[in-house]
């Protein structure tokens, strides 16, 4: 059965046509008509998604292409979709988040000078997150990636007067550059190897690839040829999905409004990777290099960001953190082969997460756009929907059943237990489960200190401080329904985690070496009853690290200050992010500026101009013509006669030196 | 000579070329006034540009062979012809050409305030030599244009420039010099060799020795590098854009700098095969300088106009790299980045331009918050940006990813390493020009109002966001869409690389010996 293309090309054509009316008259629409706009085209893409999945889940597909966007000899790139049971569950949950985000806005951005614009970008963003996902080539996907990165970096720094925000932007440009950069060679590799840029003929064409074994030299080192196509394009999910060592920009995305940090960077784009990396199984199954690459990087990020996570202060920064981190975890899940569970946490994480942002952004409207929990407390008495929704996705996120992220996390953190891949399974292992008890420890101190310990809030704030409108406590409801169902959800009714890939909601839109699976050996293990859970170490430690927090945070109490200062170095460190953002300056910044610098100066003023047009060539001609003064030549052709000696002699040498 | 070949039985190439020079006289002559200067300099651009329009939509695509051909002895004495003819490499240039000059009159409308008429009339005349140069098939022509064009060039920069104006002028003036005179002794030595023609066509197919390829590549290779311009005879183009007016680095940029790139693609490559494979490794260092050193050197710039200006120089990089692979993909990604940057870095120093005409300042310090008083410009602006970045969906990204594809899967005989690891070198482009052109960005449009001067900005016009319009769905649509395009150029492209790859040096050798030829087609 396929499905409908008119229904599929509407789903991005919709947020796309909305985004281009907004965007091209947004100076002529009241605010009403502009919100009404792009709610309703996304609204609808998000009707149709829905649409579109319970077809697929009763066996619906589609491949085929609408376009042909460059042909050059051999070199074919189709505009395509690939829909499949991967595809559709992405589509609903950015339509669907993208929805509540939208609708969230109204009440949010309400009175911004830019309200219009924003709409366009949004609504501009999550068509491109939609070619993003449903495209069929590396071509689409790489087009939804660069043009989801071009609406962040207009949404982070869409308040322009605000010097931070734009350095924020221009960083996640670049940052996000140095991962294209991998992702583009990954794309040239694909092509050299496959001559084609489609996944189902690349996919198809991989066996053969490896068994031929193909390898290039690499800087001395042997490297097979999907090895090093899969870290090419490793390095492009790890720019998107903020991995160490390029996670540097997601923190300070933070600069954009709110609901952006909510859809963008914690629900949909960020996770751009880890679809990647999922929907390329079929490549990164035969790279056991590059699968423990992804493992070791995502363990390294959630572990780092985790301990990151525990001190800062800034409400959406401890969220931003926690978001790096769990990406690293998903990132874990499909370097341990087990993607299917990868892109269930990518689902869970996308509720859980939009929830606390969009909260997160209901407390910052009520006090005043103060951001520091410090200055926070108390809140649960003026704000008890936004309390109780955030209640619902902290613990969602902490990892306590029944809620989603329960579900997902465990099933990584098991799943990287029992999968061998040597001391990297082994390294990821304990990372992801010390994480646990951090995640639940800093979600809940930011809670506590939010919403309960002492009022600390400011008189000014205090005498604003009201619950959110409806437009944005609706929007926050949705979302926790989807944070305390999603995970059930996903893994009764759907089997995401169903070991057999025959019975594997995904089925064969992931796949995975049954040497690989690691749902295999879980289920060889049994006991998958309601409470085993009660015999899990993630369970009594993400329990754990809430009563850790609610030791030191749920009344005020002088713990925090005391083993601060007990450990101030180490204290430091953290709240100063591991000091990336300073080693990069003076490792890559500064360095490049120089050299920018002496290559101008030096370089083209100096070395060219001055020495040998200048000094050389003029000064030889100037020093001639004095002589042959009395010749009575023109100036001009000695210059020229010169120069052409000069230029001559120059490119000469430099042949010879070749 | 053979049939003509011109699907209309109309010398329209003759006309495209003589019709602004027509019109420059005309108005010259009669008209004084200046608002009818204007009025009349666009008329007659418009309808030199309405004139090339056959060149896209009667040009076959399934031919290599020259069109809309035209041929009249000349000189006859030293078989001189004044023949014309496109192929599908030159006629999208005769376009681009008569589009931007559209465009440069147009910009010129208020902010030229002196002597209207003849920066009018230079456009003008420097629109036919332009256009010649691209339609020429008789190599003496081709320098008659080649050499023309300095002549209006000059003073457009050298009357209405800037403070330096006179040091940029000479400066321009003299390199470009150099490099014609040498590519005149190239031409005379081929002449001679090839047995007394100057007819580009028939210089192809002689069987030139390695050894004159040699020495003819070289003095070649000055003269287009100079034009393209590739490190280290780039000197001149900074300075040569920051003195010139608006319209003069537009068209400097749009097309001049296309020239260079044009000589490689119509002389060196297919009349020179051997020795521009033997030049491989030097024009792939040289692209790859241009694009990662001036790079670096275009990020430190602090005046708007050099700093687009060193973006060019690493953009043609790409363009010189691509067309010394010698595979479709490359070929025709650096074609096609050569007319994308004709419609990026127009639009740029256009920006720069609008800019210039409210504060008079290149000086990036000198801005900043302009976004707060000029929304859509920004909004213009951001849109070229990212086109300078090749952000997909934008023309300049299917050239630079044709490009690097091509690249990647070339394999030059010369090339002591595998050409992987040169394009992977081409594409740390991709994060060196975000960090030039975001930074610049935010610098000039970004940010909250703190200068009063900037203050005083008002957004564009009408006037000034017309010109603007064409270049807007010029970008999007060869970013969206280049098929039309890539179709006008496949089978040009594919008969020249196989020109490029065959070896004229064995024909040669077979010759000297006495042998009947092989391996010539």
């Amino acid at each position: 059965m396929t499905l409908s293309i008119t229904e599929l090309l509407l789903i991005p054509a919709l947020p796309l046509i909305a985004a281009l009316l907004t965007g091209i008259f947004g100076w002529a629409l009241k605010e009403k008509l502009s919100h009404l706009i792009c709610c309703i085209g996304v609204i609808a893409a998000a009707a149709l998604s829905v649409h579109v999945f319970l077809q697929v889940l009763d066996g619906a597909s589609f491949h085929g292409n609408i376009w042909t966007w460059m042909i050059s000899d051999n070199f074919i790139v189709p505009v395509g979709l690939m829909i499949d049971r991967l595809s559709a569950i992405m589509m609903v949950t950015v339509t669907i988040v993208s929805a509540c985000v939208h609708i969230y806005t109204i009440g949010y951005m309400h009175g911004d000078p830019g309200y219009s614009r924003f709409f366009s970008y949004i609504s501009a963003f999550t068509f491109s997150m939609l070619v993003l996902v449903m495209g069929n080539n590396f071509f689409t996907l790489f087009f939804g990636w660069e043009a989801v990165g071009l609406f962040s970096y207009l949404l982070i720094g869409f308040w322009f007067k605000r010097e931070s925000a734009n350095v924020a932007a221009m960083k996640a440009f670049i940052v996000n550059r140095i991962g294209d950069f991998g992702f583009a060679i990954g794309i040239l590799a694909v092509f050299y190897y496959f001559g084609t840029i489609e996944y189902k003929a690349v996919f198809e064409a991989v066996p053969a690839l490896v068994a031929a074994d193909f390898s290039l030299d690499f800087m001395g080192w042997e490297v097979s040829a999907i090895t090093f196509m899969c870290v090419a394009l490793f390095i492009g999910a790890m720019g998107k999905s903020a991995q160490v060592p390029l996670h540097v920009w997601l923190p300070d995305s933070m600069e954009g409004p709110t609901p952006i940090s909510a859809l963008i960077h914690a629900a949909t784009m960020v996770t751009a990777g880890v679809f990647m990396v999922a929907r390329l199984s079929p490549m990164f199954e035969y790279s056991e290099f590059a699968l423990a690459m992804v493992t070791v990087i995502g363990a390294i990020t959630a572990w780092m960001c985790a301990t990151i996570g525990l001190v800062q202060n800034d409400i959406k920064r401890v969220i931003a953190y926690s978001t790096c981190s769990q990406l690293g975890y998903m990132f874990v899940a499909c370097g341990v082969s087990a993607y299917s569970v990868g892109i269930f946490h990518l689902m869970t994480h996308a509720y859980f997460k939009a929830l606390l942002f969009l909260a997160a952004g209901s407390v910052i409207h009520a006090v005043m756009a103060e951001q520091d929990i410090r200055k926070m407390g108390q809140l649960r008495k003026y704000m008890p929907v936004t309390y109780i929704t955030m209640l619902i996705g902290a613990i969602a996120l902490a990892g306590v059943p029944p809620f989603a992220g329960f579900w997902s996390k465990d099933m990584i953190i098991e799943a990287t237990m029992v999968r061998d891949m040597g001391w990297a399974s082994e390294v990821a292992y304990w990372a992801v489960l010390s994480g646990v008890f951090m995640t639940a420890f800093y979600t809940f101190r930011m809670f506590f200190l939010t919403f309960h310990n002492s009022d600390r809030v400011d008189e000014h704030a205090k005498s604003h401080l009201h619950e959110s409108p409806k437009v944005i406590t609706v929007p926050l409801i949705i979302l926790a329904v989807g944070a305390m169902l999603a995970g059930w959800w996903g893994v009764q009714a759907l089997g995401i985690t169903n070991a057999e890939m025959a019975n594997n909601y995904f089925g064969s839109a992931i796949f995975v070496m049954d040497a690989h699976n690691p749902l295999i050996t879980l289920e060889e293990h049994g006991s998958h009853g309601w409470y085993h859970f009660i015999f899990t170490a993630p369970f009594w430690l993400a329990i754990g690290g809430i009563g850790l927090a609610f030791f030191m945070y749920f009344r005020e109490t002088t713990h925090p200050a005391r083993i601060a200062a007990t450990f101030p170095w180490l204290h430091s460190f953290l709240l100063d992010k591991w000091r990336w953002d300073e080693m990069n300056w003076k490792v890559l910044v500064m360095p490049a500026r120089c050299l920018g610098n002496i290559l101008w100066k030096k370089g083209d003023l100096g070395m060219i101009d001055g020495k040998i047009i200048h000094g050389g060539i003029v000064g030889t001609v100037l020093a001639g013509a004095a002589k042959l003064r009395n010749l009575q030549t023109g100036y001009v052709y000695h210059y020229a006669f010169a120069m052409v000696i000069g230029v001559f002699g120059l490119l000469t040498y430099l042949l010879l030196g070749s | 000579m053979g049939e003509l070949n011109n699907v209309l039985g109309f010398p329209i190439l003759s006309l495209s070329i003589f019709l602004p020079l027509i019109g420059a006289a005309a108005i010259w002559l009669f008209v004084h006034n200046d608002q009818a200067v204007r009025w009349s300099a666009l008329l007659v651009s418009v309808a030199t540009f309405l004139v090339t329009l056959p060149l896209w939509f009667s040009f076959d695509t399934s031919t290599h062979h020259m069109q809309f051909e035209e041929f009249h002895p000349w000189i006859e004495t030293f078989n001189i012809n004044y023949q014309l003819g496109v192929d599908g490499i030159s006629a999208p240039f005769i376009l681009l050409t008569s589009l931007l000059t559209v465009i440069c009159v147009i910009s010129a409308w208020e902010c030229i305030a002196k002597r209207i008429k003849e920066y009018m009339i230079a456009f003008l005349v420097l629109e036919t030599t332009l256009i010649g140069v691209f339609a020429a098939l008789d190599t003496i022509l081709f320098y008659f244009f080649w050499e023309a064009m300095l002549i209006p060039m000059y003073l457009i920069i050298g009357i209405w420039g800037g403070k330096n104006r006179v040091y940029a002028t000479v400066k321009f003036f003299l390199y470009t010099l150099t490099g014609s005179v040498l590519m005149l002794i190239a031409l005379l030595a081929m002449y001679f060799e090839a047995g007394n023609t100057f007819s580009i066509l028939a210089l192809m197919d002689y069987p030139f020795s390695f050894a004159w390829q040699f020495w003819i590549f070289l003095a070649f290779l000055i003269a287009f590098a100079v034009k393209v311009p590739m490190w280290p005879v780039h000197t001149w183009l900074p300075d040569a854009h920051t003195e010139a007016p608006t319209a003069g680095s537009v068209i400097l940029a749009g097309i001049l700098l296309k020239m260079g790139a044009y000589g490689f693609l119509r002389f060196s490559l297919p009349m020179l095969p051997d020795a521009s494979q033997y030049f491989v490794p030097l024009m792939v260092g040289l692209s790859l300088i241009a694009i990662v050193y001036i790079s670096l050197v275009a990020m430190m710039q602090t005046d708007l106009k050099r700093l687009i200006a060193y973006s060019s120089i690493a953009h043609m990089g790409f363009v010189t790299l691509g067309t010394f692979m010698f595979t479709q993909q490359a070929v025709e990604g650096a074609i096609i980045n050569m007319i994308s940057h004709g419609f990026v870095a127009a639009a740029l120093f256009l920006c720069v331009g609008v800019m210039y005409d409210r504060l008079h300042t290149r000086e990036i310090g000198d801005y900043g918050g302009v976004v707060n008083v000029m929304p859509v410009f920004a909004a213009v602006m951001l849109l070229f940006c990212m086109a300078n970045v090749a952000l997909p969906g934008a023309s300049s990204f299917i050239g630079e990813i044709m490009v690097l594809i091509g690249t990647f899967n070339a394999e030059p005989v010369h090339l002591g390493m595998s050409t992987k690891w040169v394009a992977i070198a081409a594409a740390t482009s991709i994060v060196l020009s975000a960090c030039y052109t975001l930074w610049m960005y935010k610098r000039v449009i970004m940010g909250d109002l703190t200068k009063d001067t900037v203050k005083s900005m008002p957004d564009m016009s009408v006037r000034e966001f017309a010109y603007f319009v064409p270049l807007i769905l010029l970008v999007v649509w060869m970013g969206l869409y280049p098929l039309p395009v890539l179709d006008v150029m496949h089978v040009s492209v594919t008969h020249l690389i196989e020109q490029a790859t065959t070896s004229k040096d064995a024909v040669a050798q077979a010759l000297a010996q006495g042998l009947p030829p092989t391996g010539m087609h």
